[in-house]
């Protein structure tokens, strides 16, 4: 892990001194062909290689839209699999164009790092799981229990405010690796292991007997995880934003990949200006006209993508809740393209 | 009348030129000069560059975070620590989980590597033959995996809290470590500790004392009873007079865990058995050597004035090896020091998993939490050779070489 992180940090400081802020990101993934996108070392339904090493998840589609909407091709991305604390180093660095990791938005991230947030994929909140064999119903019985958490996220310091806000002690074990984390759980080093509870009910099925564990009910924090992309490259910050408004977009006027062909066809204004036939929002963008078309034909609509990651149509069988449109009781909003 | 040599007159110029200029004279000096000139230009450049660049992109630089909260827990602190110190605490507290690691590695590590050195050494078929299997299977398997070894190995034999092992029913092991009790200072505490020193000061001089009376007039003097009685019979009477010293807390399981006593924690037992029986295997290796470069007519002699093999080891092989074990000796403890960083893999709280780990993600300031480490790790590696120096040293002019 130190070598990883010494690396990025001359990488970064190498990078630094050689050029000021390039803004030229889209020319230079282009040039490259490819879109370097970072991700997690795997997590099921955000982020993971299957055997054959193909990637998918949200976070990796989010990367394989952006790909869509610059390329029409969604395997010209390169993925790049970073620990929790990597991950900001590589993109300052400039070693990945934009972090699509189950990051969370939060107001030092996105001022101090030299970073932006583009937007929200995934409303998520720290829970917790314990074994069902411990009996506890609630966090708040967990005085005294030993708690396993991966190093360098959030989830770190809101399990600190947790337990001092309740006047409960505990024993907190940290790793470096997701992994290693859930092999320490499972090991039995730690009564609780805790994360944004999207990632319990990922992790959970990675565990030898899923149905020994539980989920407590308690969400203890609030964890917006979204993309993020270096400062100083306003139209790159554009693309990666619009790219997810777009899928927005399109669930929100019942797009979908396969039905996509026959709703270009239809005199609808709206529709006619989302899909390209009206107007010029991709040029603007830096892409072309038919480029939310391209996005849904890749990865489909927000709804289609999150069906098929952690919704109804995955193992983990997420509810939408508050991640469903803010037309259906979500908080999913996406600014009018027009 | 004076027949003293005149001073030949200070020639700091010429000086000069030889230190820095060598055969090439003026010259010589001149190149130098430009070439520290060249490098600090190129420092300045990183430096200022590399400041207005972070500047641009609005990534926080400078130090001024060590003063943040850091508000994440640590699970060994040897200082106290809650979530609402500073950065600057979790460096104190990370570099200490760090260097009592490292030396307590160390310690083992020096042990196991000469008892299995004298193994291999050994006249005894058996045993030389269990020091050679020793050292070839550890020193050939990487790091990491004997670390991840020994800690899932240790976790996966221990039960729970619940079911813990109890030795006495004041010790426990379980999964989250050896629970043992943990001494509450009494009023006879600062007396007891006032004589143990006292006993402690007063052995080691009586230690000098014989050894100069065995030295200079070849007078045999028995020390032990002595030592005996101000190390163990002064401490005891004392606490007979001011009371117990300490008290004992016991711990209980409380909940999920136990509350009270003092706790060794799994990471810290697996990382220390795997620095040191790892290091320990090369140690062996260069104690052997150095042994056996001892000339063997040496071990001939001291048997032959009616030394036993263990005598012969100690007053005259040993201290003659230690002079070329040594050096070789200091690279394995730096060696050590610094593997002690893989402590991340199996969660143990050191300085790279605190600070470079978890602090360098929770700020964002690369450059200077990993310059800050790597300037930790420069100073603790040449505190370590200083020592190891000045002990050569020592033995080099005991031998009189």
């Amino acid at each position: 892990m130190k070598r990883v992180t010494l690396a990025l940090s001359l990488a970064l400081a190498a990078g630094l001194t050689a050029q000021a802020a390039e803004a030229q990101t889209l020319k230079t993934v282009k040039d490259r062909g490819m879109v370097s996108c970072g991700v997690s070392q795997g997590l099921p339904g955000f982020s993971s290689p299957d055997d054959k090493g193909n990637w998918t998840g949200i976070d990796v589609d989010v990367c394989r839209a952006i790909a869509g909407a610059i390329f029409n091709d969604p395997t010209k991305v390169k993925f790049v699999p970073l620990s929790a604390k990597d991950r900001f180093t590589a993109l300052q660095s400039g070693e990945i164009d934009v972090l699509s990791r189950n990051t969370t938005w939060t107001i030092s991230r996105d001022t101090s790092l030299g970073a932006n947030f583009t937007g929200v994929t995934y409303y998520d909140g720290q829970g917790f799981m314990v074994k069902k064999s411990l009996k506890v119903n609630s966090a708040l019985e967990l005085n005294s229990a030993s708690v396993c958490v991966q190093t360098g996220t959030t989830t770190e310091q809101n399990l600190a405010d947790y337990f001092k806000a309740n006047n409960m002690k505990y024993e907190v074990i940290a790793f470096a690796t997701n992994d290693e984390t859930v092999k320490a759980y499972e090991a039995g080093r730690c009564d609780v292991f805790t994360t944004d509870q999207s990632g319990l009910y990922a992790n959970r099925l990675k565990l030898a007997s899923p149905n020994d564990h539980m989920v407590l009910p308690e969400i203890i924090s609030k964890e917006p995880l979204g993309p993020m992309v270096r400062h100083g490259d306003d139209q790159w910050f554009d693309i990666v934003k619009w790219t997810l408004f777009a899928m927005l977009t399109a669930e929100e006027l019942g797009v979908t990949s396969k039905n996509i062909d026959e709703k270009a066809k239809l005199e609808n204004p709206e529709l006619k200006r989302v899909l390209g036939s009206d107007g010029n929002f991709g040029e603007q963008l830096g892409l072309t006209k038919d480029w939310v078309v391209r996005i849904v034909k890749t990865v489909g609509n927000y709804g289609e993508v999150f069906d098929r990651n952690v919704g109804a149509g995955s193992p983990l069988a997420i509810n939408r809740g508050v991640n469903n449109l803010w037309n259906k009781g979500g908080l999913q909003y996406a600014p009018p393209i027009r | 009348m004076s027949t003293e040599a005149r001073k030949p007159p200070p020639q700091i110029a010429l000086k000069i030129r030889r230190i820095l200029g060598g055969k090439a004279g003026w010259n010589g000096v001149a190149v130098q000069f430009a070439f520290a000139a060249i490098l600090g230009w190129i420092g300045y450049e990183i430096v200022s560059n590399a400041r207005a660049n972070l500047e641009n992109q609005h990534i926080a630089a400078g130090f001024g975070f060590l003063r943040n909260n850091a508000g994440f827990d640590v699970n060994q602190t040897l200082i106290s620590y809650t979530g609402s110190d500073t950065f600057l605490r979790v460096f104190v507290v990370g570099l200490l989980n760090t260097l009592v690691v490292s030396v307590v590695g160390i310690v083992f590590a020096t042990v196991i590597g000469f008892i299995v050195a004298l193994c291999r050494l050994s006249p005894n078929w058996l045993l030389s033959r269990v020091g050679e299997i020793y050292v070839e299977v550890i020193r050939n398997l990487p790091l990491l995996f004997q670390i991840l070894f020994w800690y899932l190995a240790v976790l996966a034999a221990l039960p729970n809290p619940r079911q813990s092992i109890s030795l006495f029913g004041i010790a426990f092991i379980s999964n989250r470590g050896l629970v043992i009790p943990s001494p509450i200072g009494q009023s006879g505490l600062a007396p007891f500790l006032a004589v143990l020193a006292l006993g402690i000061v007063a052995s080691l001089a009586l230690r000098v004392y014989a050894r100069r009376a065995l030295f200079q007039r070849g007078q045999v003097i028995r020390i032990w009873p002595s030592v005996l009685a101000l190390l163990f019979g002064l401490p005891l009477a004392t606490m007979l007079v001011f009371g117990l010293p300490f008290t004992f807390e016991l711990p209980q399981l409380r909940g999920f865990n136990f509350a009270g006593g003092s706790r060794i924690i799994p990471e810290f037992v697996a990382l220390t058995v795997a620095l040191a029986t790892y290091t320990a295997a090369f140690i062996a290796e260069i104690v052997r050597a150095g042994i056996l470069s001892v000339h063997k007519g040496q071990m001939e002699a001291g048997s032959s004035l009616g030394l036993s093999r263990g005598a012969t080891l100690r007053l005259i092989v040993v201290p003659q090896a230690m002079r070329v074990i040594v050096p070789p000796l200091t690279n394995q403890y730096l060696n050590l020091t610094k593997n002690s960083s893989l402590a991340v893999a199996i969660g143990y709280p050191d300085l790279v998993s605190v600070f470079a780990g978890t602090s360098l993600s929770q700020t964002g300031q690369a450059i200077e939490i990993i310059a800050m480490t790597m300037g930790v790790y420069l100073l603790i590696s040449l505190l370590t050779s200083a020592i190891m120096s000045v002990y050569g040293w020592r033995v080099s002019r005991s031998l009189g070489a």
